[in-house]
């Protein structure tokens, strides 16, 4: 039902969503010192998706995410989540005791709060991604 | 680590799928390398621990909270070890051949070696805490073994029944064991041993020991709890020997043991286990005889060893105590070794019932020869283990102090109906004429014949030369259970005394009652309408009022309109919130009206929202002022300064409206369906619910008792954390965890939406579709 015809729809989404999800990556990133953060990001991405799905419809948005299902980013979501809470165990720390190490060269600071939030950011997108796309898809299979 | 190499059963039992396409059916034999090694290194610490040595293996779990997975190998814990480690082995090579080519061999695996290691845990476990989680382990994993037939309803039932039990056990001794560490102010079992005058005295006393004692009796079914273990037979033969008859059902004995030096003595003690152990063992041994069924037969009489467990304990005195251990080993012994040839019999006639056998002795030389040693060592005959362990039980009655008389006449009773017991599941079978049997008997193959073999021999060479197991593992135990060190001497001759002539007696006694065991079961059968009235009938009334009051509290609470799930929520709400707002605290208000002309604006968009969405008449109306509302709400976070709340709930209203738009379409068409009255009723929740928000946010203001803890947040969010967004240092280090926890709930409700949709459209094709449109309205 959603999959709406109109010109401006079909231009707009084609160019916003790339810069959307550029906007998200960006928001993810900076989040630790800026407003922003993966929760954010994961919706702004999500967003961009919805745009696309509402314009093109389910099958299209799935050719654009081509093999990835929003059911596995959930899961990739999770389990990067998951992973961050280990490398504190190894140090003898707490479990979740942030790790701080910086790359040398380009000196950006790699830690687990950002692979936390990176997992946090996938299951927010996988999560709405998928209660959306699944909605849509009911709606289709219906007369 | 020795807990590594004990728990590492868990991550063998996970593996235990992928041995299976490397061995196939020969898995069991591999994987009773396990329990073998174990057993070897368990018998390896029998002469450091008989010189009165405590192996302690300490390993931190939750310094934080002082909880610690400390092992503990002392006497009494060793013999248990051994016997689930030497059972163990046995038992898997028995259900290699017992399960042959079974379907769900795999799960079996996964299963009893699972189970293994938690009654493991169980007996090794120094603090209550770890006691208690490998005790609940090990309810479900036998849950799981009994249930193994899942398809047999029979099976089910009964699995549940020893889970709700055995659950309702565990339950007050978790209570029990809290009070135990609150009163000895340790959660370890070896300091709470030394301080047993003190626990003694306690306040708490009673009421941790009465919870204590319900769970102990569960898990070990004593009266009036014994009836779901001769249920739990549905399970197969090797989960029987070994859960319910040589390991899982003496858990309960165990902790009792385990707790004799620091609870036992006090009059309370003595008599309730004294009675309930002696009224157990003579409940296990009649119903026992009642019964034609081989495993029934057998589960009755593990019921009524239980119960001589517990009355020793309850006796108490060093002599009783001995007894206890001495009794203990040779119970295990000859059960397991009954029931695995029972099992043969099952396996190799097809039926399980021994008035259907007979004349199998030619057919099946070695399973008879075993059956015999094994069933003189039950009936307490010399030379077997199983006649010293009876001798010691009748001279410890004899001296009992709490209820002499009564003990000794239902400890004879027993015996001689346990005699009649064994003297028919070992000779029925086997000799008279031959019947003929649903399937051609013939012996059993060589797996199924060494555990049986082994035990049974066991049994024999213990009784002849018992300075072998008195030395060493027995006065281990003992001293262990008596809480001082004291030298066991067995001996297979005491002289004539009573307790050979009470055993005399009944040996004549029992032989008669086997003689004449189908009149007795006629006779018996009359009593068929009062068995049904016992605590079996109480549990299934328990059971059915439990459904029926669910079934009522569902039909009220959960009836599928959101309406009422929303308007129960709300009067919840305000129940509680308004309890403790208006009559727990006074509530002082704080009124300062300081706002400037924008703030205005944004709360009369709010206010215009929210009153707009209450009357339209048009969903597509509804859902934008809502809309307008959330909007405002991200305003208002902007214009104080949280840019990042305000993002968030742009977004979220962003993606709110989208998803209502989709779900619109769905919807039935806009309709009233409440009466004026019930309107007049929506309002004045709704009113109330609002008046009371706003006091507590209102006295929540004027509130200053703690500290704030976002300065310790702000000052150390760039030290600590490295960020400058505290917002986002809160999300991901300051309460990782918290979020840890909110992405799980965000993907089980993604999960939940796909699997209500996908699974609705699957199954519409059978349904009309004006009905699917209606239960979507609720």
């Amino acid at each position: 039902m959603v999959k709406s015809g109109t010109l401006i729809l079909h231009t707009a989404a084609r160019v916003l969503m790339p810069l959307q999800l550029l906007f998200s990556l960006f928001l993810l990133l900076r989040g630790h010192d800026e407003p922003g953060g993966g929760f954010i990001a994961g919706l702004v991405a999500a967003g961009a998706f919805t745009l696309y799905l509402f314009a093109f419809g389910v099958t299209a948005t799935r050719e654009v995410l081509r093999m990835v299902d929003p059911r596995d980013l959930v899961g990739l979501g999770l389990l990067l989540g998951m992973i961050s809470v280990f490398p504190a165990w190894f140090m003898g720390q707490p479990f979740l005791t942030a790790q701080w190490w910086t790359i040398p060269g380009i000196e950006f600071k790699a830690s687990t709060p950002l692979i936390f939030d990176i997992g946090v950011y996938l299951t927010v997108l996988g999560s709405v991604l998928a209660m959306v796309m699944t909605l849509m898809e009911v709606d289709k299979d219906e007369p | 680590m020795m807990q590594f190499a004990v728990l590492s059963g868990f991550v063998l039992a996970a593996f235990a799928p992928l041995l299976h396409r490397w061995f196939g059916g020969s898995t069991s034999f591999v994987l009773a390398a396990f329990p073998a090694v174990l057993a070897l290194w368990f018998l390896g610490q029998v002469p450091a621990i008989m010189d009165g040595e405590v192996l302690g293996f300490a390993l931190e779990w939750v310094p934080s909270l002082g909880m610690s997975l400390t092992f503990v190998v002392d006497g009494l814990s060793l013999l248990f070890a051994l016997l689930i480690t030497v059972i163990g082995t046995f038992v898997l090579i028995y259900a290699g051949g017992y399960l042959k080519g079974h379907p769900d061999l795999v799960r079996f695996h996964v299963v009893i070696l699972a189970f293994m290691v938690s009654m493991l845990g169980l007996v090794l476990a120094d603090g209550l805490v770890t006691l208690f989680v490998f005790w609940e382990l090990t309810s479900i994993t036998s849950y799981l073994l009994i249930g193994f037939s899942h398809a047999d309803l029979e099976a089910r039932k009964s699995a549940r029944q020893g889970l709700f039990v055995t659950f309702a056990g565990g339950l007050a001794l978790m209570a029990g064991l809290v009070m135990l560490g609150i009163a000895g102010g340790s959660w370890s079992l070896v300091e709470l041993n030394g301080m047993g005058d003190a626990l003694r005295e306690h306040d708490l006393y009673t009421p941790l020991l009465i919870c204590i004692l319900l769970g102990a009796f569960t898990k070990s079914a004593q009266f009036p709890f014994h009836f779901w273990l001769p249920n739990a037979m549905a399970a197969p033969t090797p989960v029987s020997a070994y859960l319910h008859s040589a390991t899982m059902v003496k858990a309960g004995i165990y902790l009792l043991a385990r707790l004799q030096p620091s609870l036992g003595g006090t009059e309370m003690w003595v008599g309730i286990l004294s009675v309930v152990g002696a009224l157990t063992m003579f409940t296990g041994a009649f119903l026992a005889i009642r019964h034609t069924n081989i495993k029934k037969l057998l589960a009755y009489s593990t019921v009524m060893a239980l119960g001589t467990l517990t009355m020793l304990l309850g006796i108490g005195t060093e002599g009783a105590l001995i007894a206890f251990v001495t009794f203990l080993l040779a119970h295990s012994l000859y059960k397991g070794a009954l029931f695995m040839v029972a099992g043969i019999l099952d396996h190799e006639t097809g039926t399980k019932d021994v008035t259907a056998m007979g004349g199998l002795r030619p057919l099946m030389p070695v399973t008879a020869l075993v059956a015999l040693v094994a069933a003189l060592s039950l009936a307490g005959a010399p030379p077997l283990f199983g006649f010293i362990a009876k001798e010691l039980m009748f001279e410890t009655i004899l001296g009992a102090e709490a209820y002499r008389w009564l003990v000794v006449l239902l400890a004879f009773a027993a015996a001689f109906l346990t005699i009649a017991v064994a003297a028919i599941v070992a000779l029925r079978p086997f000799f008279g004429e031959r019947r003929p049997t649903p399937r051609v008997a013939h012996e059993a193959p060589v797996s199924m014949l060494v555990g049986p073999a082994v035990l049974a021999l066991l049994s024999l060479l213990l009784g002849l030369l018992p300075v072998l197991a008195g030395m060493g593992l027995l006065t281990a135990a003992a001293s262990a259970v008596i809480g001082e060190q004291v030298t066991v001497t067995l001996a297979l001759w005491h002289g004539i005394n009573l307790p050979l002539v009470m055993s005399l007696v009944s040996l004549a006694l029992g032989y008669m009652v086997f003689r004449r065991w189908d009149q007795v079961r006629a006779r018996l059968a009359r009593l068929d309408p009062l068995m049904a009235r016992g605590p079996e009938a109480g549990y299934e009334a328990l059971m059915d009022w439990v459904a029926v009051v669910s079934g009522w509290q569902t039909r009220i609470l959960q009836n599928g309109y959101m309406r009422n799930y929303i308007m129960v929520t709300i009067l919840t709400l305000i129940a509680l919130v308004g309890n403790s707002l208006l009559l727990r605290h006074a509530p002082e208000i704080v009124f300062r009206l300081d706002v400037r002309f924008h703030e205005v604006v944004v709360v009369g968009l709010m206010v215009m929202g929210a009153l707009f969405a209450a009357i339209s008449r048009s969903r597509l109306g509804a859902v934008v002022s809502v809309g307008i509302m959330g909007f405002s709400i991200a305003l208002t976070f902007i214009l104080f300064s949280a840019p990042d709340l305000g993002i968030t709930q742009l977004l979220v209203e962003t993606l709110t409206v989208i998803l209502l738009v989709l779900v619109l379409f769905r919807l039935p068409r806009f309709a009233s369906l409440s009466t004026p009255l019930e309107r007049v009723r929506d309002v004045m929740v709704a009113g109330s619910v609002g008046v009371l928000i706003t006091l507590l946010i209102l006295t929540a203001w004027g509130i200053d008792q703690f500290v704030p803890i976002s300065g310790y947040m702000v000052e150390n969010s760039v030290p600590l954390a490295h960020g400058r967004n505290i917002v986002n240092v809160i999300l991901v280090d300051y309460r990782a965890l918290d979020t840890l926890g909110e992405i799980f709930v965000l993907a089980l409700a993604a999960i939940g939406v796909i699997a209500m949709l996908k699974l609705r459209a699957a199954e519409k094709p059978g349904k009309p579709a004006s009905q699917e449109k209606e239960s979507a309205d609720g």
